[in-house]
């Protein structure tokens, strides 16, 4: 049994096998993991006994839940309108400056992804992003600069 | 239970409570356009082409979802309306690939339909069709091109409604939504069935077949090569639906005429290869009998399950594999027949098999997936080179530039052309059941079956799960062990059905006997190749000519066909004999669920 397999079975043993167990679970791997998978999906599909199409359709409804790897940190910026209005391009050039990725991609060694998410409510304080589950708002090129690079030498 | 009473366009309806406007509506024949509401489908409301105004509220509603209600006022045609729909098909259309010309499904598609009805300008909405979709093609027997796909979901529904497989879902969401598969793997690659249903209830030309005439005509004009077709009892009853005739048509005459002008060098009959599947399914069912009732063996599965439905074969590989025992091991009819052609009826005709081409033509679409699985080349070559569909073969009349309601009545070649009634009924749902049952009783009693004109009524019919009884009684002496013993049989169509009756064998308590079942609903009647559209209202009067053609024909019980006598007097020599098994039987494998 690998580690996936011991995980999905203790969620689904806490949440239980009904269909409305698949939210619950799939944000328990994602918690531990990161994303999902396939053979998270997989295996999901097999406890609840329905099929693996169902898991993914699911899965790829929400932003949150990724079905590829993703790195250590992952930086969503919020791409709705008032936080584009300002500034939030420019936020991510510069993002894909220092970690040499496009929007959408994890760099080589698996530290930083950078995506971009629907809005995240925070527009009274755009243009705003997420790490993890932590929120950083009023940001400008600079602070961005300060935030990656504080991240990037506590993982170096 | 409350009856309610709506005005729609000024007509007064009285439906039960709960009917749904536009149920209401076709109550007094009023037509509203829809796309994404399929009568066999769960309700959607996601296409919105069947708004319809009540009077009353500001926005309009939509017809298929909403339920009438007592005192309702409805129009179903006003400028607003008829805006509202030209907008919605507009958008549709401008995601859709709109190259009708090189379509398949083009003069049978309902978008095409009503962007026609709708009279939609092309200037309205840019098209945003997203470049470089590529056309699916991995499959034996599905393809899928997302580019003309109007994400109504009527396949989604059904592959979960109706077969209970879930192989499409919608994925994504937003202008990014999609119908695809796990992880968008290709067609080949993911647990499917090949039944076709997602073909048969799509409205445009995003599922559809994956089409072979090309190669067929090929092998046509090739004067090296002897061209056999067998047509399954399920085409001549729905063919004519292509050249425009009344649903329940029997064409058996034209269609066999057809056959022969457009250069078939044999026009043969699979009915002959189902009553051959008869004898051989129905004495795999008295030894079963016999090693588990005398022998008290336990290694012998029951019940025993049919095995010629080829996108039940592959489900139940897929979803049960650890009781595939339970499936008879006799091939489907179509394989039969493949199998037989590149032996005895090469030897008999004294042509070498390997310049023969084997076509099928079927209802179905799993059954070109089954003609290419590796375990099918028993006569040493490809025993069915390809399995074309009812709607390939109309295509391919229509082609030959016959005129088809000219045609005069043709006669089957033969050998293997001859079959009886109970050959005919495998196209519809306890067909089988009831062809074996005329068999087995014969054969143990002696006498016919205790019905009425042979017809065994308490296994046709509609609904999902049927279950019947029938009693041996004075048993001829080398079946006095089945004396009074009542056989206890089921049959079941539709896989969701299946899983039903699978649920209870997999638990150990079933309590029959002998199961039929078939994929799709209906039967092969209501099969993924069969014209388009098909409802119940269309089941029911194909199943009706099938019927109907059952009692025309002069011999209705397999075992008396003289073809078949024929065939093991001269060529297998016994039922269950040592070149039955090697030609009319098979293995089956288990395969992932995941």
């Amino acid at each position: 049994m690998t580690k996936t397999n011991e995980l999905v079975k203790k969620l689904v043993e806490e949440h239980g096998v009904a269909r409305e167990s698949l939210l619950p679970v799939l944000q328990g791997i994602v918690k531990e993991e990161r994303y999902l998978s396939k053979e998270a999906m997989r295996d999901v599909a097999e406890q609840l006994d329905i099929s693996a199409a169902e898991v993914y359709g699911t899965a790829s409804f929400f932003s949150f839940l990724d079905t590829e790897e993703k790195g250590k940190y992952i930086i969503r910026v919020c791409k709705s309108i008032t936080c584009d209005m300002k500034g939030k391009c420019e936020l991510v050039r510069t993002m894909e400056d220092i970690l040499k990725i496009k929007v959408g991609q994890t760099t080589v060694g698996k530290r930083f992804s950078l995506l971009e998410t629907n809005c995240i409510g925070l527009c009274d304080q755009g243009p705003a992003m997420l790490i993890n589950d932590d929120y950083y708002t009023k940001l400008t090129p600079v602070k961005v600069r300060e935030i990656l690079g504080d991240l990037i030498r506590k993982t170096s | 239970m409350t009856n309610i009473t709506l005005k729609i366009d000024n007509v007064d309806v009285t439906v039960e409570k709960g009917t749904s406007i536009l149920d209401a509506a076709k109550k007094v024949d009023i037509r509203i356009p829809t796309l994404c509401h399929h009568e066999d489908l769960c309700i959607a409301g996601n296409c919105r082409i069947c708004v319809v105004e009540q009077i009353g509220k500001h926005t309009l509603t939509a017809s298929c979802a909403t339920p009438a209600e007592d005192g309702m006022e409805i129009k179903t045609s006003s400028p607003k309306i008829r805006k509202a729909r030209k907008d919605i098909m507009s958008l549709l259309v401008s995601e859709h690939n709109t190259q009708c010309t090189t379509c398949y499904r083009s003069t049978n598609c309902e978008l095409q339909d009503l962007a026609a009805e709708y009279n939609i300008d092309n200037e309205t909405y840019l098209s945003v069709l997203k470049p470089n979709l590529e056309i699916d093609k991995s499959s034996w027997s599905i393809e899928k091109d997302d580019s003309k796909c109007i994400r109504c979901q009527r396949c989604v529904r059904t592959c979960a409604d109706i077969q209970g497989v879930n192989a499409l879902a919608v994925t994504e969401k937003g202008n990014e939504m999609r119908v695809s598969t796990f992880m968008h793997l290709t067609m080949n690659e993911i647990v499917c069935t090949n039944c076709g249903q997602c073909i048969t209830h799509c409205p445009t030309g995003a599922l559809t077949e994956r089409r072979y005439y090309d190669e067929i005509w090929d092998a046509i004009d090739d004067p090296d090569k002897h061209v056999v077709v067998n047509t399954a009892p399920s085409v001549r009853v729905a063919l004519g639906e292509m050249f425009g005739y009344e649903v329940g048509t029997q064409v058996t005459g034209q269609m066999v005429t057809a056959l022969k002008k457009m250069g078939f060098d044999a026009v043969l009959d699979t009915d002959f290869a189902a009553d051959l599947t008869i004898i051989e399914e129905g004495h795999e069912l008295l030894a079963r009998l016999k090693a588990a009732l005398v022998d008290k063996d336990p290694n012998i599965k029951l019940p025993m399950i049919t095995s010629c439905s080829p996108g039940w074969v592959k489900f139940i590989e897929h979803m049960y594999p650890n009781h595939l025992g339970h499936l008879s091991t006799c091939k489907s009819p179509q394989q039969m027949f493949g199998a037989a052609v590149k032996t005895y009826y090469a030897e008999k005709k004294g042509i070498d098999p390997s310049k023969i081409v084997c076509v099928a033509g079927m209802p179905c679409a799993a059954k070109k997936y089954e003609a290419n699985r590796p375990e099918m080349r028993s006569s040493g070559y490809q025993d069915i080179d390809a399995g074309l569909t009812t709607r390939e073969i109309g295509h391919m009349i229509k082609q030959s530039g016959l005129d088809f309601k000219d045609l005069e009545n043709g006669e089957f070649d033969s050998l293997m052309g001859e079959s009886t009634g109970a050959g005919v009924i495998f196209g519809a749902t306890g067909g089988v059941m009831e062809a074996a049952l005329r068999t087995v009783y014969a054969v143990i009693t002696g006498r016919p079956v205790p019905f009425e004109r042979l017809n065994i009524t308490p296994v046709r019919g509609l609904k999902g799960i049927k279950e019947a009884g029938i009693k041996f009684e004075n048993c001829l002496p080398e079946y006095s062990w089945l004396e009074g013993v009542e056989a206890k049989v089921a049959i079941a169509h539709g896989l969701t059905n299946a899983r039903v009756i699978m649920d209870e064998v997999a638990a150990g308590t079933s309590p029959y006997h002998f199961i039929e079942i078939m994929a799709c609903p209906g039967g092969c009647i209501g099969g993924g190749g069969q014209p388009i559209p098909t409802t119940d209202a269309v089941r029911i009067k194909r199943t009706e000519a099938i019927y109907k053609e059952d009692m025309e024909k002069p011999i209705r019980m397999s075992h008396e066909n003289p073809e078949i006598t024929e065939i093991y007097e001269k060529f297998l020599k016994a039922p269950l004999g040592e070149k039955s098994h090697k030609l009319l039987h098979t293995k089956y494998r288990t395969r992932k669920r995941y």
